[in-house]
């Protein structure tokens, strides 16, 4: 009996339910630990229960299956990305107020069990960044940069779904952790040989290793697609130097997704090698050396921040120019200072690990590459502060999150200098100075600059504005709540207190974790607010419908094409002429044209693929991770003929009629011709259906 | 360029963060952390921090004072000059890439110089002979042999004043970084890897060392006190451990290799009340002890000729911690000769 029971279900026990310590031995500290695990675990359960419980009553599994999770569109695989990490943003957030809540009163004590605020901490820096960042990113270029390179999809659709599909498995796999505990406590870097079997016994570091490989996998794929469609489908006449900011960075964020991920990839394989088949890459014994990981690492991890902050760059540029109806000040250079970041990017990893004991003239080296990579983005910074200059800017919320970005960013500029500079480091190195450094770029810099792109570009997405007062009261809770949360930790790290603590002995920190976790409150208010503003926009979508599809007057192709775009995006690709295309076309008035004569239009078919590979996917890293290996070699077998399958399908494309097309165009030119054109000072009123005055002579009106 | 490093010292001192740290901590003289620093070593790396803060502000500061007035000047509804083709100004490109490009320069020479010289590995310029101590991490607590001596010593970290302190480190388990934020850097320690150290404290008084780097459920625990003594009190000390020392043998080492913090690790020395910061020293202990940790080479156990004395007395009970926990009256009584010259009490 206990042999079937071994076979089916492997390591997996009882003891994996979070709760089962308190059950076991239950004091009030375990019962604290087991009603939060619980409570979590029970969130899972009842909102995977909750959506089935939805979509039956709704009658909506066909349009679920055909419209959304087995179509090619780059559109919608866009939209699911962005919901994988909204979904995972709330959850790594609640972690986060749990940190800080442990913190606030941690001195010689707090409520959490050590084990339990390592899995906060690990679980916490892993979804923000393979699970919140990523997949968002990922998922606004592939909405906008198709769009504003006038193509009709990626290059590679099938593979987009893959991405979408491997993506998913992964925060799947987190996810899951929560229902069957643990996860790892190794933190989001994984440093062996902590990570090794011999100190980390349990399965939460097979999760982990199973969440992190499978998101560098798809993001690997990502990547190739990225680069591949901005090289080869761009409309005639987008010469590089026409492409828009956005779509600059998107290729650089491309470019390092490709020569970035695989190293982590590699990583987490040969961790895995010595965890399941007693490998010794990374141990101590036996020849390993951790070293090799945590360059390996590094080697990821460096070129992983830029991947995190060029996008968000190109979506702060677009914003910048759009709301300050102006050109992007010094276009040239700051393609230049991309390019640069990208490439300087790639030197810098060794000033992750200072204190590792190299000689200082490596140490001096590499803090010199990375004080240069100050340089460019301090140039991107002016640039953005000149493009408001001699401009007439609209404080609409993605602007207030982009200029709370540029001065908050730079303040976490200077305390990069600082950890840059090694005699410096070997002070506030692992310590919350540091923590306080990441989040100052990483909050501003990335989460801003995405909650900026989804304020923009909604509208685009799905045909109405999202709501303007609950967006600025987000916004600035954002910022406020920034600040509060982050400045004292740069003041704890200068006095001394590790990362990653889950009690502290010095009354003088006291008062600075009391204000972080003030901070942590009115972070959750802004998570809230950005719900509300959520739900008052889809209660008011009919009255700040923008199906015309060009709200903030905007510059570049994607505000070229109907609110939603049709499938196909443009019904004839448009031909470039300059940069700032749209806005060049509106201009001459040449915009909203109704063209000659419309061609069929041939579009990727439907495919499984990515829902083959998400439900494989979990399945094999659920196997492994519990070593259930019926699992893992069926989940195997079941890829593999899936792969073999998809190679013998022969119809991959359908045809869209001309008819269609023409019928879908003349019903959106009507609706444009109907609607009445209105100027910025009603650009956040129900007046605004879409339509801007056209500019004259370059002046939004 | 140290007279550049200094001239920025007296507003350092000034800076507000410190001023806003020490109203709301309310002891400004006690805080820990290098912006207090006890050693020449953390010195120059505050120094050095303030330093980089007031070069860099240069980049810095316009873009948050400009912003607002930026943003307030060209604002949609205002009346401000507006040019919506202009996208260049050559003048402006020249100053914000040459204006960054000469601070990082400025930058690099003194990071250059500084890494040089604050360099962990660098042994520290001074006429006196450098103490060797040889640091053990374990999960999670430190073993801080002296070769020297022959003495090892847990919980307690003594070190003689003014003296230069070259450590060598290794780690019986996973990676950790040991830290005294007050004396100056850290350093990662690593299984069968042996990192340097040099560090040297210039006032006597104690000061808070931990671990940096996580390490498992007892991280936050794995911390000592460093106890800065003259050199009486530090030879003192060396005799109190040879004479008094537990007997680092087979078993007590195992006990070490155990998942524990200091505090279990003396209450399996047989050890009550034991508080953070107490001192438990160890006598004689395996020759080459260090190396064979280091090196995973088997410990010569035979090298412990001399049986230490059955009636010894609790180490920490001899050297009376801090100024939170006096030592019982009798206990004081007895040593009192020690306890003058244990450096604990005057350490507040």
């Amino acid at each position: 009996m206990s042999d079937i029971w071994n076979f089916v279900f492997g390591r997996l026990g009882w003891d994996a339910l979070p709760f089962w310590e308190a059950v076991r031995d239950p004091t009030t500290f375990n019962i604290i630990n087991g009603i939060i695990a619980g409570g979590a675990a029970g969130m899972v359960v009842l909102g995977v229960l909750g959506a089935v419980i939805l979509v039956t009553w709704l009658g909506k599994w066909k349009y679920l299956w055909s419209e959304w999770l087995t179509s090619p569109d780059h559109k919608k695989i866009g939209i699911m990305f962005i919901v994988i990490a909204m979904v995972m943003l709330s959850r790594a957030i609640i972690e986060a107020a749990f940190m800080r809540a442990q913190q606030a009163v941690g001195l010689d004590g707090g409520f959490l069990s050590p084990e339990h605020f390592g899995e906060f901490f690990t679980t916490h820096g892993t979804i923000m960044i393979f699970f919140m960042a990523m997949p968002f990113l990922t998922g606004i270029i592939n909405y906008v940069m198709p769009l504003q390179i006038g193509a009709r999809d990626l290059s590679f659709p099938v593979m987009n779904q893959i991405s979408l599909g491997l993506t998913a498995a992964g925060a799947a796999i987190v996810m899951i952790s929560l229902v069957l505990a643990p996860f790892s406590t190794g933190g989001w870097s994984g440093y062996p040989p902590y990570t090794e079997l011999s100190y980390s016994p349990d399965a939460g570091v097979d999760y982990w290793i199973w969440a992190v490989t499978l998101s560098t996998l798809s993001s690997t794929l990502t990547g190739i697609n990225f680069a591949v469609t901005i090289y080869k489908k761009r409309a005639p006449g987008m010469k590089l130097f026409r492409m828009p900011l956005f779509t600059w960075t998107a290729l650089s964020t491309a470019i390092l997704m490709i020569f970035g991920m695989p190293p982590l990839t590699v990583a987490t394989a040969l961790l895995a090698l010595d965890r399941y088949l007693d490998f010794h890459m990374f141990t101590s014994d036996l020849g390993g050396n951790m070293m090799n990981y945590i360059n390996l690492f590094w080697a990821f991890g460096h070129p992983e921040v830029y991947i995190l902050i060029l996008t968000p760059f190109g979506i702060y540029s677009e914003v910048f120019s759009t709301f300050s109806g102006k050109r992007l000040y010094g276009y040239t250079l700051l393609v230049i200072a991309t390019i640069c970041i990208a490439f300087l990017s790639f030197t810098v990893w060794l000033h992750h690990f200072f204190t590792m004991g190299q000689s200082a003239a490596i140490n001096a080296v590499f803090g010199i590459a990375t004080m240069l990579i100050g340089i460019p983005t301090g140039v991107k910074v002016y640039d953005w502060m000149l493009t408001m200059y001699r401009g007439r800017v609209r404080l609409s919320a993605p602007m207030i999150y982009a200029v709370g970005f540029i001065m908050l960013f730079v303040i976490g500029g200077l305390t990069g200098i600082i950890l840059a500079t090694p005699s410096v480091d070997y002070q506030v190195h692992n310590s919350l100075f540091l923590i306080a450094h990441f989040h100052n770029m990483l909050i501003p810099g990335t989460l801003f600059g995405m909650l900026a792109a989804t304020n923009f570009w909604f509208p685009k997405a799905f045909g109405f504005r999202l709501e303007k007062r609950w967006g600025r009261r987000a916004a600035y809770c954002w910022v406020i709540g920034f600040m509060l949360a982050f400045f004292p930790l740069y003041a704890l790290g200068v006095l001394g207190m590790p990362r990653r603590s889950l009690t502290f002995f010095e009354p003088a920190y006291l008062p600075w974790t009391i204000a972080a976790g003030c901070g942590a409150i009115v972070i959750l208010f802004a998570m809230l607010f950005l719900l509300i503003q959520l739900w008052v926009s889809v209660r008011d979508r009919h009255h700040n419908n923008v199906f015309v599809g060009d709200p903030w007057d905007g510059r570049s192709l994607e505000w070229a094409t109907s609110s939603p775009p049709p499938e196909y995006n443009f019904p004839v690709i448009p031909e470039v002429f300059s940069r700032d295309a749209f806005m060049a076309e509106k201009e001459q008035g040449k915009a909203y044209q109704i063209p000659d004569e419309f061609p069929d239009i041939e579009m990727p078919a439907n495919s499984a693929m990515g829902v083959i590979i998400a439900v494989t996917g979990t399945a094999m890293a659920f196997g492994l991770t519990w070593y259930m290996w019926w699992l893992v070699i069926l989940a195997a077998m079941v890829t593999l003929v899936a792969i073999i399958a998809r190679g013998y399908v022969r119809k991959t494309t359908r045809t869209i009629p001309c008819d269609e097309v023409r019928r879908t165009h003349l019903a959106w030119i009507e609706c444009v011709r109907r609607t009445t054109p209105v100027d910025r000072s009603k650009e956040q009123t129900r007046e605004n259906r879409g339509l801007p005055v056209p500019p004259v002579e370059g002046a939004v009106q | 360029m140290k007279g550049i490093i200094d001239s920025f010292v007296p507003l350092g001192r000034g800076g507000t963060i410190l001023f806003v740290m020490a109203l709301l901590s309310g002891c400004s003289h006690s805080l820990p952390g290098f912006m207090n620093p006890q050693g020449p070593i953390a010195e120059a790396q505050k120094h050095h921090f303030w330093f980089v803060v007031f070069v860099t502000l240069i980049v810095v500061l316009p873009v948050i004072i400009q912003t607002p007035i930026i943003l307030w000047r060209y604002r949609y509804r205002g009346n401000a000059v507006y040019r919506p083709h202009w996208a260049m100004s050559r003048w402006l490109d020249i100053a914000m890439w040459g204006v960054p490009f000469v601070v990082v320069i400025v930058l690099a020479v003194v990071l250059w110089r500084e890494t040089h010289q604050l360099d962990p590995y660098r042994p520290l310029d001074s006429d006196k002979q450098p103490l060797q101590v040889q640091v053990v991490g374990f999960d999670w607590k430190w073993l801080f042999i002296y070769p020297e001596q022959g003495i090892a010593s847990m919980g307690q970290l003594v070190l003689p004043v003014d003296r230069p302190i070259a450590f060598q480190l290794t780690s019986a388990t996973v990676l950790q970084s040991f830290f005294i934020p007050a004396l100056g850097s850290q350093i990662d320690v690593m299984n069968r890897m042996v990192t340097k150290l040099h560090l040297q404290a210039d006032n006597t008084g104690r000061f808070q060392g931990k671990n940096m780097q996580y390490n498992g459920s007892g991280f936050h625990r794995q911390r000592f006190m460093t106890q800065v003594v003259d050199d009486a009190q530090f030879d003192d000390f060396v005799a109190h451990a040879r004479r008094d020392g537990y007997r680092l043998d087979r078993q007590r080492f195992n006990q070490l290799n155990e998942k524990s913090d200091a505090t279990d690790f003396a209450g399996m020395l047989g050890i009550e009340n034991y508080q953070h910061g107490d001192l438990m020293a160890f006598s004689p202990i395996p020759s080459r002890l260090f190396d064979a940790i280091a090196h995973h080479a088997p410990i010569d156990w035979t090298s412990l000729t001399t049986s230490p004395p059955q009636n010894r007395k609790i180490m920490d009970e001899r050297m009376p911690p801090s100024n939170a926990t006096p030592a019982p009256p009798d206990a004081e009584e007895n040593t009192h000769d020690e306890a003058d010259d244990n450096g604990g009490e005057k350490a507040t």
